[in-house]
């Protein structure tokens, strides 16, 4: 596949591909999105914002430039943003691979990172030289300012202009607190959610602070994705509750819903309930799903973590097929491309997948834990 | 004085630092509102942050297109999300106001950016939160500070009347479109007060025949606790 590469959120002729639960195969234009939705189903999206969270500055004790790339917070609690977790990279930017980056230099606990109008130290590293521990300085509203003055938006090789922080907000974004953007979602517009809502489909939101898709280092991408937090609204659980009830499918906007919403379920054992979690799973070919019962992606090589989840909504047979067609009907890849709509098949159920014959009870098939 | 369905509103109000939009903090702060403020002298935000502790200060231009989303974050982080966006910052345009014919293009456009461009994006780029706030079942509101100089075609008031007159009727759009996902949007014509814009655009004005802003404040906040449904008019 080819990698869009103009920051167009929604592009006229943006495609879609969907895989409906029999393993049938569609191509539409994704703007006819609702007409794959029926009364009853709901939507549920990412409402994260998106920081720019690159920050460029020097390590001091070297006097070396570095770039650190915000990639892990432990919460979303507001006045939680002096601990995050970063990746470092040498001097340059983004128009070097991340690939080809430099290291930087060594980093040791207590060293002092001046970035901006921010202060941090190096905590401690985590299992990997690039990968750190890192404390900010000073009141959280001054945290925020710096990130928010002097941070850039982790920006991609294969783009042509600098992406700005607009063109990384969904049309619902909200609280900031995605390293990169929850790029499903850039599918949303008002007219769309208009849409949904004359048509009976639902409409929910969830905060998931989706992280790094990418870090250029092969034994830091083994390890993605990293822990990530989210928030679990209760208007959102009554949502699922009552889609359920009504036979209705829960349709997750992108990866980050489908971890955060199956990370509650399984927490709870059933369905998910409201509050704050750390995704922490990975989600793959074993995977049961017990919420979610279609997704809406974008469209991702194989072997990444994102594709490594579509597995859990069908087979690899049918995801190589996918692959095939995508080739063959030029669809965009990446952040500003096209997008896949996958409706999890039969052997992907813990339960009865609801559709227009057949009630859902809400009741669960038990799972080994 | 207190307002009990104040308590917890996340809100943010532009223009924070001076006239109504000091009143409309000190007020919402005072009825235990969250509250974060915008405004562009970084000092006076400092001290007025430090004057009410407990608010959240933002430095910010919301009339530049590059600082709307770092003003929304910050907002957004400081409150945790938002139910109540005030657009209050205003510009009045060329100073001492000038005949529509005498006003430059550049100056026209100023005021455009501040009381409606602004405004737009800053809304536009909060929506997200606000919405979401509705889902929870929170009063989620935009309240855009308006003035009589949007209806009445006051002799040289151009660049202020057009650009409020715009932003009434942006609200008013706004709100038919906006209020099936649960956010109402308002126009709020606070009428004469005494505050600094008003003595720039009348400097000979007598201060006692003009509204004090904490009165004009108080009327606001009724709209911003006021239970609306669907159905319901607002002010616009």
């Amino acid at each position: 596949m080819k990698a869009a590469h103009q920051p167009v959120q929604r592009p006229r002729d943006a495609k879609l591909l969907v895989i409906d639960q029999a393993g049938r195969l569609q191509h539409a234009a994704r703007s006819r999105l609702a007409d794959f939705l029926r009364r009853g189903d709901l939507v549920v999206a990412n409402d994260a914002a998106t920081m720019p969270a690159s920050l460029q500055g020097l390590h001091l004790r070297t006097g070396s430039v570095i770039e650190v790339r915000l990639a892990g917070r432990p919460s979303l609690r507001v006045d939680d943003v002096h601990e995050f977790s970063v990746i470092v990279f040498g001097a340059g930017d983004h128009r070097t691979r991340t690939e080809d980056r430099s290291a930087p230099p060594a980093l040791r606990a207590g060293d002092a990172l001046a970035l901006g109008p921010l202060r941090a130290a190096v905590q401690h590293t985590l299992g990997h030289p690039r990968l750190i521990a890192l404390r900010f300085q000073g009141h959280a509203d001054a945290i925020w300012a710096g990130i928010a003055r002097h941070g850039k938006p982790i920006q991609y090789a294969h783009m042509i202009e600098p992406l700005a922080l607009w063109d990384m907000w969904t049309g619902v974004a909200a609280l900031p607190v995605a390293f990169e953007p929850p790029s499903a979602g850039f599918v949303l517009d008002w007219n769309l959610l208009h849409t949904l809502r004359a048509r009976g489909v639902g409409f929910a939101t969830l905060t998931h602070a989706a992280g790094i898709s990418s870090t250029g280092d092969a034994a830091l991408d083994a390890r993605l994705p990293f822990d990530e937090p989210y928030r679990l609204p209760s208007s959102t659980v009554r949502a699922v509750e009552q889609a359920r009830r009504s036979g209705g499918r829960i349709v997750a906007i992108g990866t980050t819903v489908t971890r955060a919403l199956e990370h509650a379920a399984a927490a709870s054992g059933g369905l998910p309930h409201a509050g704050d979690g750390v995704a922490d799973q990975r989600i793959g070919a074993q995977t049961p799903l017990r919420v979610v019962d279609a997704i809406l992606s974008g469209t991702h090589e194989a072997g990444s973590s994102h594709h490594e989840l579509l597995r859990a909504f069908t087979t690899d047979t049918m995801l190589a097929q996918a692959d095939i067609e995508l080739a063959s009907h030029g669809y965009r890849s990446h952040e500003f491309g096209d997008s896949v709509l996958i409706e999890r098949m039969a052997q992907c159920r813990d339960r009865p997948v609801p559709d227009r014959t057949v009630i859902s009870t809400g009741i669960r098939v038990g799972l080994p834990a | 004085m207190a307002h009990p369905p104040l308590k917890n509103l996340r809100v943010a109000v532009t223009g924070g630092t001076s006239g109504l939009g000091l009143a409309l903090v000190r007020a919402l702060h005072a009825g235990g509102a969250q509250v974060a403020f915008v405004a562009r002298d970084a000092q006076r935000v400092a001290l007025t942050a430090a004057s009410l502790p407990g608010t959240h200060g933002i430095a910010g231009d919301v009339s530049r297109k590059d600082q709307t989303h770092r003003i929304a974050l910050q907002i957004n982080a400081a409150l945790g999300g938002l139910d109540v966006l005030v657009n209050n910052a205003s510009s009045l345009g060329p100073t001492p106001l000038q005949l529509l014919a005498d006003t430059d293009c550049e100056d026209l456009e100023a005021a455009l950016a501040t009381n409606l461009v602004g405004p737009f994006r800053l809304t536009k780029a909060l929506l997200g939160a606000l919405a979401a706030a509705a889902r929870e079942g929170r009063p989620a509101r935009v309240v855009n500070i308006s003035s009589d100089a949007a209806i009445t075609p006051y002799a040289r008031w151009g660049a202020y009347g057009a650009s409020k007159a715009a932003l009434r009727h942006l609200s008013r759009i706004w709100d038919e479109e906006l209020r099936e996902h649960g956010v109402r949007v308002i126009a709020i014509d606070p009428g004469d007060m005494d505050t600094p814009l008003h003595a720039a655009a009348v400097p000979d004005a007598d201060p006692s025949t003009l509204k004090p802003p904490a009165d004009a404040a108080r009327e606001i906040i009724q709209w911003i606790v006021a239970p609306l449904r669907e159905t319901d008019a607002v002010p616009a």
